[in-house]
């Protein structure tokens, strides 16, 4: 079992490594598509990254190590990430350590790390994205928190190979009340954590509308490489993730064969993509929301998130136990 | 609804991709591998390079196609797209910009301003065309050029 385990998480964190760049080249392909234009092409930003490897590092006169150490830890939080969300296998090596507490915690750490960084520029637009950031996220990770608790009640643990696992035995968990408030408040909070419209634009040019952007402006070459690939890596984590807790169908739930893992593999990779194909076209729909307007979205999300928990604790009594 | 049938109606608007252009890749552009992402440069031009250049990334032209951007910042750019004569206010802030881009850069005059300082040459608040105040790789002349030249200029920088 111990083999087709790590084998699952190896399987795992390669996918989402090489298919991170290739999720962003699907959604920009899907967006350019739409807009009439032929686009560049799915391996764009594969080729955005070897460029950028290729070029000179620069740091800033007057930036300190919250700077230089941002793009890694950025990276290395969302790769941890990648190993401990059950995307293929819910019986990993690892499943005892995948709590959801620390799935936000890592979140925000990178979040944190990264609004560090545009303070530390000492520029006035990376200290306006880095405010801006804070304020998303102070409203972003309890949302979070809470649409997954009402998953959690159920299941009876914060784990989350646990819930998932519930959750594909037993799929009228799901289409309860307490699930749909919970998928809806989720979306939002996933939507607003990997800077998408209508929270954040990830293709403006303006600085005054920046969120994301905003606090990245100083880096260059490699370090810009490694900021732009962590935050693939978490869009593609967070699309994971919903798409294991809400469609966690054709996972790996006992880890006995390697076909399974697989299997779930595959599926996995075809539910990303279909998120991200979705997300993309309905953002061509979408105009971004006033910044004052932000936390108005965050806080409907949040009230979604409370009523699925409150739901999911005095519907879930009898029926769960 | 109304959206989603003018999509469906209107289908894709990007031209067929020309040939490639004539003149190889500048030296100092073979390490992009087709990816370049471009920081555009007022130097003090009267607009109209800037809508053509803006033309140049619309969806019938489609410079994207072929691997070039538009980015916010100059550290995150390779080329620098200058416009206009450069003037006295602007050239501090060309040198700047240009400084702070990371090797390896290169830059493009965009217009017979810019390459000559055309129409203004000799004007009291003219520093110069671009090439005496940083060092210009590719030129594109024309007042203004053509949409199809300035995406000509960049695909010899992206190579595809």
């Amino acid at each position: 079992m111990n083999t087709v385990g790590y084998a699952a998480i190896v399987l795992q964190v390669g996918a989402v490594v090489a298919g991170a760049p290739l999720l962003t080249g699907l959604m920009r392909q899907t967006r350019a598509r739409l807009e009439g234009r032929a686009g560049a092409g799915v391996l764009q930003p594969w080729r955005d990254v070897r460029k950028l490897l290729r070029k000179e590092p620069i740091t800033p006169v007057g930036t300190g190590p919250a700077f230089r150490w941002a793009p890694p830890v950025l990276v290395a939080t969302s790769l941890v990430l990648a190993v401990l969300v059950p995307l293929v296998s819910t019986e990993s090596p690892v499943r005892g350590r995948a709590d959801l507490i620390v799935v936000v915690a890592l979140l925000a750490l990178g979040t944190v790390a990264l609004a560090l960084a545009g303070l530390d520029t000492g520029t006035a637009f990376g200290g306006m994205g880095a405010s801006r950031e804070m304020t998303i996220a102070a409203l972003v990770e309890p949302t979070i928190l809470m649409a997954v608790f009402a998953l959690s009640i159920p299941a009876g643990s914060t784990n989350l190979p646990v819930i998932v696992a519930g959750a594909a035995d037993e799929p009228a968990r799901l289409t309860s009340p307490a699930g749909l408030l919970a998928i809806a408040a989720l979306s939002v909070a996933v939507l607003a954590e990997t800077g998408r419209l209508p929270v954040d634009n990830p293709s403006t040019h303006l600085e005054l509308t920046m969120v994301h952007e905003a606090m990245v402006l100083e880096y260059a070459g490699p370090d810009l490489a490694l900021v732009e690939f962590g935050a693939q890596l978490r869009l593609t984590v967070l699309l994971g993730l919903l798409a294991s807790l809400f469609a966690p169908w054709g996972i790996a739930t006992s880890a006995s064969s390697l076909a399974a893992v697989l299997l779930a593999l595959v599926l996995v990779v075809l539910k990303v993509a279909v998120l991200g194909t979705v997300l993309a076209a309905a953002e061509v729909f979408w105009a971004k929301l006033r910044l004052f307007r932000v936390p108005e979205l965050l806080a409907g999300s949040f009230l979604l998130a409370l009523l699925a928990v409150t739901a999911s604790y005095f519907m879930g009594g009898e029926g769960g136990q | 609804m109304g959206l989603l049938r003018k999509i469906r109606d209107t289908g894709q608007v990007a031209e067929p991709a020309p040939p490639r252009p004539e003149g190889g890749v500048p030296p100092q552009a073979r390490e992009f591998g087709g990816s370049v992402q471009v920081r555009c440069v007022d130097a003090g031009s009267c607009n109209g390079c800037e809508i053509e250049i803006a033309a140049a990334f619309n969806p019938v032209y489609d410079a994207e196609r072929y691997g070039a951007r538009l980015v916010a910042s100059p550290r995150h750019a390779d080329v620098a797209l200058v416009t206009g004569p450069v003037t006295r206010n602007m050239a501090e802030p060309l040198r700047r910009t240009v400084a702070a881009m990371p090797e390896p850069r290169l830059v493009v005059a965009v217009g017979d301003c810019a390459i000559n300082c055309g129409e203004f040459a000799g004007g009291y608040g003219v520093e110069g065309a671009v090439s005496d105040v940083v060092p210009v790789d590719l030129a594109v002349p024309g007042c203004p050029p053509r949409p199809d030249e300035i995406v000509a200029a960049l695909r010899r920088v992206t190579g595809r």
